[in-house]
């Protein structure tokens, strides 16, 4: 059985989103709250284990009085608000971003990206070709995690996951300024000769698939990465007595890919080197 | 925590240098030798990460004495304050000053900005490149005489440019100003900084116009900045006395009546969301927050284009200063103030340090100001160099040791948490310009209609370039007219670079702003506003998505323009405008949120693709 923690209950408030009141409960994020009255908001850099960074811009909406658009991932639900979340001027900064983010990343790894493309009209072509993109070819420097530089939103998760809000590693930082913000280890040192423990738990958290495990990074290289066909199986990870939960991305038969389940009772999401990366022995006829 | 090296070590120099600053290390833990006394024992937790704030300063400590900051001295730092060395490496980069690559000793900083731009930094820094062999005396870095000549956002020297400012590592470091600059001037402040001409006097940025007495700048040139008594002379510290005479509520009150605004950098009002909020009330906010302890932060890290009044301040009347943080701290219950102030201005860095001291010999700080039982004492950080540190969540960061970018929640109100409630160190916090500070001091002494006057920065084609003090409310015209404004005037940039130009034909609006810059037709404006893009491209601190992006194809799409006839020139135009309407609204601080405001006046109001 579950014991799902209830917390104190909170008072609800009231505000107004798209002209219709609504009510949450005192704390709910903007994001959370369209979210749950059924509005579309498009979010890449928020995750739900980790402090939301306001990084990525796209799940802006307008808040009436408010001179900018406010992040809707950051800023909470107050009553009396008056929310508007697929105004023009909304759908204009989300489409814009969307532009900007195609010009400069490679997006092919993110999930709902083109779809988010499509349904705002977003060209990202039309910065031209000479456009300043973020050329960088993946870091092969171990054979558990590959980074892949040009396909990094920097939204910073990974360094969050990898520091204070999750394992206090503390092996990749955000470095550099502007345009030239980049996530790595000091002095652009290997990962190798980082504090890096292979927890993996940046992999989960990465929205674009810039971190991803070396498995599927040669699958995809190959051609024969096949999301549709996987299938994914919860079960307890069986290295120690801790009790990870574990799915397990399965495809031919083979697994791929293993994830653990943010709301899992146990500890939410993080696993370690064994739990994420050692599981061959499954396969393992012999 | 566990933190992980790699096998690196700093040299002898690098580890003194961090000793100096940190004293000897007391474990192994901290890098000392190890002991039979540290296997009994261990470190960590809150207190060994206390110091975290000591990070930027130890930064600079080595940036002074090497010059560059090696992977062994950043490990030793590290170490020092049980800082991960990955978080420490994107510290140091995320200030444009440090380098993490070897440098040779001697850095020119030549401003390629605005002001300077339009007074021919071009040719200059051509100049001096050819001279010095630029970024090529990379070769060979045994030669202590080498040079790096860095092409540096504005160094607020407006008043005087083309500036450049030489900064030659060692014990101790040396710097030297080459403002108005020439090949000549700045080469021989970067080969022998000791023997080059001294700076002129603040007062010099102060052009003596004849118009009613000025209440702010009222001692700069009188008063000897690095005299306590002359400073009582001329009028210090009534307004410290009447603060105590007051009491706090008082004093709160006083400041409230008197209807004050910040005054801070254009794109970074004192304000939240672009607007400036009366300062009594967020120091009354500040004020009525249970929690200790609570913080008083001068903001001097003005690095817009165009904007030096804070130095000039800083410079020509320092304990005006102390005064008035003093009395602000006094007034919110704060016992520690931190004075931010720019890497790039070492004359005012180096007086506020004598001032304080000054002032904390002759019991002006300390444990009991004037024998009053208010313990206040001020301690100075100096930034490196990022304009997004004039935000005001960002300098918070900054001074705790961490990334210059600013807090990704909003600290709009009512949307907690505001520095007020929750600033540095989680404490409550009142962040406040140097400008408003001082405003503070005739206020007290004169009364709340003292505060009517405001000062600017007025540089570019002007015979008399410098800060002027207007009463609130004059016209931009008039302004000009005492500045000496030259003949062949072609657009005027209120605001610097976040604020927008303005045509020689509408001068008529009052001054909204403290930065003014006059152009006439040496430079073509689509070169100016292209300047103003690369401006903010250089600043963006990387953080949110439309202001690291958009910054950059702003830039690329003014380049584009310079030929404003191309076929394509309508569509950038376009592009433009939608890039900047979404940096405007999309924008997670103020920086991008201003980055198309030059721009857009520049094509609207002056019609210069038109």
């Amino acid at each position: 059985m579950t014991v799902t923690s209830l917390g104190v209950p909170r008072r609800l408030l009231e505000f107004a989103l798209d002209g219709e009141p609504v009510c949450v409960p005192e704390g709910t994020t903007l994001l959370d709250a369209c979210r749950a009255f059924g509005k579309e908001i498009p979010a890449l850099c928020q995750v739900g284990t980790l402090a939301p960074g306001g990084a990525c811009r796209l799940c802006v909406v307008e808040v009436e009085g408010a001179d900018a658009l406010v992040a809707s991932c950051c800023r909470e639900a107050e009553p009396g608000m008056r929310v508007r979340s697929g105004s023009e001027r909304v759908r204009h900064s989300r489409r814009t971003v969307l532009e900007l983010l195609a010009s400069s990343v490679d997006l092919s790894t993110t999930p709902q990206a083109m779809g988010w493309i499509e349904e705002y009209g977003a060209r990202p072509d039309r910065f031209g070709p000479g456009a300043a993109r973020s050329e960088e070819a993946p870091i092969l420097d171990n054979g558990l995690v590959v980074r892949d530089p040009g396909k990094c939103l920097r939204c910073g998760n990974c360094v969050a996951a990898c520091g204070g809000q999750g394992r206090h590693t503390f092996a990749l930082a955000v470095s550099g300024r502007g345009a030239e913000t980049r996530v790595g280890v000091e002095y652009d040192a290997p990962l190798t000769d980082s504090a890096c423990v292979y927890c993996g738990d940046c992999l989960d958290v990465c929205p674009t698939g810039a971190l991803s495990s070396r498995t599927e990074f040669d699958l995809r290289v190959a051609g024969t990465w096949d999301e549709p066909a996987q299938t994914a199986t919860t079960t307890v990870c069986g290295h120690c007595g801790v009790g990870c939960r574990l799915t397990l991305h399965v495809q031919d038969n083979e697994i791929v890919k293993v994830t653990s389940p943010h709301d899992g009772p146990v500890t939410r999401g993080h696993l370690c080197i064994k739990g994420r990366f050692g599981h061959q022995y499954i396969q393992n006829r012999d | 925590m566990d933190l992980h090296f790699r096998d690196v070590e700093p040299t002898d120099d690098e580890r003194a240098t961090v000793d100096a600053l940190l004293g000897p290390p007391e474990s192994s833990w901290e890098g000392a030798e190890r002991t039979e006394a540290d296997l009994r024992w261990s470190s960590g937790g809150h207190a060994a990460r206390s110091r975290r704030d000591l990070l930027l300063p130890g930064l600079h400590a080595l940036a002074d004495r090497v010059g560059w900051i090696s992977e062994g001295a950043l490990a030793y730092l590290c170490r020092r304050l049980t800082v991960a060395p990955a978080e420490a490496y994107g510290v140091a980069t995320s200030y444009p000053l440090f380098s993490v690559t070897p440098r040779p000793a001697t850095v020119l900083h030549v401003c390629t900005d605005l002001v300077c731009t339009a007074a021919g930094a071009s040719a200059l820094c051509a100049g001096i490149e050819s001279r010095l062999g630029g970024l090529k005396a990379l070769e060979g870095l045994e030669g202590g005489d080498r040079v790096a000549v860095r092409r540096a956002s504005c160094l607020g020297l407006c008043e005087r440019a083309p500036a450049a400012l030489a900064v030659k590592a060692g014990d101790p470091v040396r710097t030297a100003v080459a403002a108005p600059a020439t090949v000549e001037t700045a080469v021989l402040a970067a080969t022998a900084p000791d023997s080059a001409p001294q700076e002129p006097p603040a007062e010099a940025a102060v052009p003596r116009t004849g118009q009613p007495a000025p209440v702010l700048l009222g001692r700069v040139g009188v008063v000897d900045p690095s005299s306590v008594d002359d400073y009582r002379a001329h009028g210090g510290c009534t307004a410290l006395r009447r603060a105590f005479a007051l009491g706090p509520a008082g004093v709160l009150r006083e400041i409230v009546d008197s209807g004050l605004v910040g005054r801070g950098d254009a794109a970074f009002p004192t304000g939240h969301d672009g607007r400036a909020v009366p300062v009594g009330r967020v120091w009354q906010a500040a004020a009525s927050r249970p929690d200790q302890p609570r913080h008083l932060v001068c903001n001097a890290h003005e690095s817009g284009p165009g904007a030096f009044k804070d130095r000039v301040l800083m410079e020509g009347d320092p304990y005006a200063l102390v005064e008035a943080m003093t009395i602000a701290a006094y007034a919110i219950g704060a016992r520690r103030g931190y004075l931010y102030l720019r890497g790039e201005h070492p004359r005012a860095a180096r007086r506020m340090r004598r001032a304080v001291d000054r002032a904390r010999a002759r019991g002006l700080l300390g444990d009991d100001v004037l024998g009053r039982g208010h313990a206040f004492d001020i301690e100075i950080r100096r930034g490196a160099g990022a304009y997004v540190c004039g935000e005001e969540t960002a300098v918070l960061r900054s001074i705790e040791g961490y990334r210059a970018e600013p807090c990704p929640t909003p600290p709009s109100p009512p949307s907690p948490p505001s520095p007020s409630e929750k600033g540095l160190f989680g404490g409550p916090t009142v962040v406040v310009d140097v400008e408003t500070l001082v405003s503070v001091l005739p206020i007290l002494t004169e009364g709340p209609a003292a505060s009517a006057s405001r000062l600017v920065c007025v540089s570019g084609s002007v015979d008399r370039p410098g800060v002027h003090e207007l009463p609130y409310g004059a016209a931009l015209g008039e302004l000009l007219a005492r500045a000496g404004v030259r003949p062949d005037l072609r657009a005027v940039l209120v605001g610097g670079a976040a604020g927008g130009f303005v045509r020689p034909d509408q001068l008529d609006v009052p001054v909204g702003s403290g930065v003014v810059i006059a152009f006439d037709g040496t430079v073509p404006l689509p070169r100016l506003l292209s300047r103003v893009a690369e401006f903010f491209r250089a600043e963006s601190c990387g953080l949110c998505v439309p202001c690291r992006i958009g910054t950059v194809r702003q830039e690329e799409a003014l380049h584009r323009l310079v030929d404003p006839a191309g076929p394509a020139a309508a569509d950038d135009l376009a592009l433009l405008r939608e890039v900047g309407r979404a940096m405007r609204d999309a924008s997670l601080c103020g920086l991008g949120r201003s980055a198309w405001n030059a721009v857009e006046s520049g094509v609207d109001r002056l019609g210069v693709y038109g």
